[in-house]
């Protein structure tokens, strides 16, 4: 089959692999149909993903037809059309039995190298690095999925793949993110990212009940996809940002913040460049630029929700501010399978069709060319799905 | 002495510098534990207190008690919690053949009659080590204690605690052993990066993970497109025709 892969920082290659076959007892194989390119590959591309080799498999957000189960799996058949979630979990542990997917105990084959880094190791994902489990992902033609009697999870007919296939990740993430907000009536949630999962934040955030949704991003037509959702734009770059939103907000700041940019954040103040230079010369791990105006701008009390990906360790984060102003942070993977059922129905009942975000439909192999459109916002790129078959 | 010392002290120090980095070896359990603390001690005090239990150890003056007793020998100690009922993890582990399933350097167990089991090993560099067990303790759901029959080629011992807290059985696995070789052939065996306590933390994770889903996560055998046989040892299967050289149908620096 065709695959995506990683080969190196910058380095992306269409590659005729193996097909997947299963391994366990609990595998399935799906045959993909859509599969998307999600904003955190744009981390792999870039590097700043430890733990990724040479051949790996890219890919976390897909679905397609069952093409096959192992014998443990009874509750799926061949045929049947699913969606994926992009953390794989056991359904069996502790963490799962409470509703923490990602951080199933049991799926990471390699949870030795996360517990180094993190103490306790997160559930495996596709296509995110051998810390991560090492999992082949699904920009491919055929993927194999472990625990497929806990992840995988049947779609309507009625649907059509871009309506569905973001319940993969983004659509959760961008809910998570929102509920992580705590939101109450009448509440203004400020959003740092307009890419999909901050798209997805704003419109969970008024699904929620939010009052007042305000997106912080430079790029124009983020910013009109954002305004068409019903929120305000402030220019990320703007350096009087911190002054308009406190205007914004009768003078005390947002009640919540939602950090949906992550590790590689560009941001107009001297902090961008401090956070590159150690990026750079791997002094620092990520950059946090705009981790900090949320933690800043937050107003006292209230609540900083970060979907956003971060890896390492975050210099120069202001903590002073957090426990000062009596900040709660929240955080975390998504726990996608939690979300799903609700947020079919939110699809089905027309709250929401996540279509709208897709930009670019293209082929398999524009992958890598892809991946350079997408990172460089070049093109009024936002999503890209590709079709493999 | 000297070396016992120097050892202990290094075992110490690698324990926490390198922990779990090192490379997993086929070689497993030499390792020098930070107790001290001797299990057949523990499992003869158990004993002791018990009177009337299982299998009054028949060896008390065999050279199994003489080769491990107080520090001698090389101790490992690893815990697990399981999302199982105590009892379900008890009875899987009391039978002994059960143990090769997750136990990376163990071929075979068999159990035989009046706790009597034979235990076959893989050992360093493509050897076999075998050798026969006697259980001398059992408190059902609590504890599990055996040890080498005397004249056996490896001496060792080990017991397993059972727990129940509120997330779980947990289970403390204690083995000792005196590897061939001695504590040199461990200190050998060591530098070439083998790491037993990393080793038994793994096969008890595969053992929570055996239990808890019924089957070991793992990605070996699937796809990839690695061109070189260099690969992660996680994702490495010989056999496997995935891991062939393929061809690259589009790719190019992206930037």
């Amino acid at each position: 089959m065709r695959a995506v892969c990683w080969e190196g920082t910058n380095r992306i290659g269409v590659q005729r692999v193996p097909d997947p076959t299963i391994l366990n007892p609990r595998d399935a194989i799906v045959r993909i149909t859509s599969t998307a390119i999600c904003g955190s590959d744009l981390h792999l591309l870039d590097g700043f993903i430890p733990t990724m080799q040479r051949g790996d498999i890219l890919g976390h957000e897909f679905m397609g037809i069952v093409e096959d189960v192992g014998h443990a799996v009874r509750n799926l058949q061949r045929g049947d059309r699913v969606i994926v979630p992009f953390p794989i979990s056991c359904g069996n542990c502790w963490f799962c039995e409470h509703e923490l997917y990602s951080c199933c105990d049991n799926s990471n084959p390699n949870a030795w190298m996360a517990e180094k880094l993190y103490g306790y190791s997160p559930a495996g994902l596709f296509g995110y690095s051998h810390m991560m489990g090492g999992y082949a992902g699904g920009q491919a033609e055929y993927a194999r999925v472990p625990y497929a009697d806990v992840g995988p999870f049947k779609v309507p007919e009625s649907l059509t793949d871009e309506q569905v296939l973001f319940l993969t990740d983004i659509f959760p993430t961008g809910y998570m993110a929102a509920e992580n907000c705590n939101i109450h009536p009448g509440d203004t949630v400020a959003v740092w990212g307009g890419g999909p999962v901050g798209q997805f934040s704003i419109r969970s955030a008024f699904l929620l009940g939010a009052k007042r949704v305000i997106a912080i991003e430079t790029v124009p037509e983020r910013r009109r996809m954002a305004e068409q959702a019903g929120a305000e734009t402030l220019d990320s770059m703007d350096p009087d940002g911190f002054e308009h939103l406190r205007d914004m907000t009768g003078g005390i700041g947002p009640d919540a913040c939602i950090d949906a940019v992550g590790m590689e954040a560009h941001g107009p103040r001297i902090d961008y460049y401090y956070d590159k230079a150690k990026t750079m010369t791997m002094l620092a791990t990520d950059r946090i630029s705009a981790l900090r105006q949320a933690i800043y701008a937050c107003r006292k009390g209230g609540t900083v929700s970060v979907p956003g990906v971060y890896g390492g360790f975050l210099d120069k984060l202001p903590f002073g501010a957090v426990v000062q102003k009596g900040l709660t942070i929240k955080s975390g993977q998504t726990h996608v399978h939690r979300y799903l059922p609700k947020l079919l129905r939110h699809i089905e009942n027309g709250d929401i069709d996540p279509s709208f975000v897709v930009t670019h439909r293209v082929s398999l192999d524009d992958a890598p060319q892809m991946y350079k459109t997408f990172r460089d916002k070049e093109d009024g790129c936002i999503k890209v799905v590709m079709k493999p078959h | 002495m000297v070396a016992g010392a120097m050892l202990a002290g290094w075992g110490l120090q690698r324990r926490d510098a390198i922990g779990g980095t090192a490379a997993v070896g086929a070689a497993a359990l030499l390792y020098r534990g930070a107790t001290g603390r001797s299990l057949i001690d523990d499992a003869m005090r158990v004993d002791r207190g018990r009177r009337r239990g299982i299998a009054a150890i028949a060896d008390r003056y065999s050279d199994t008690r003489q080769r491990l007793g107080g520090r001698r020998g090389i101790h490992v100690e690893e815990s697990v919690t399981l999302n199982k009922p105590i009892a379900e993890v008890y009875r899987f582990w009391r039978n002994f053949e059960n143990l090769p399933q997750f136990m990376e350097h163990l071929d075979q167990v068999a159990m035989r009659e009046h706790g009597i089991s034979h235990w076959v090993a893989k050992g360093p560099a493509g050897t076999r080590v075998e050798w026969d067990a006697r259980i001398i303790n059992e408190i059902d759901n609590k504890l599990i204690g055996w040890q080498s029959l005397e004249g056996s080629m490896i001496a060792t011992a080990g017991s397993v605690n059972f727990d129940e807290t509120e997330h779980g059985t947990r289970v403390r696995v204690h083995l000792q052993y005196d590897p061939p070789g001695g504590k040199l052939g461990a200190m050998v065996a060591r530098l070439f990066g083998e790491e037993p306590n990393q080793t038994v933390r793994e096969d008890l994770r595969r053992f929570k993970r055996l239990l808890e889903t019924g089957e070991i996560p793992t990605t070996a055998g699937q796809p990839s497109g690695r061109r070189t046989m260099a690969m992660h040892p996680s994702a490495r299967n010989p056999n496997n025709p995935s891991h062939m050289p393929s061809r690259s149908l589009r790719s190019g620096a992206v930037r």
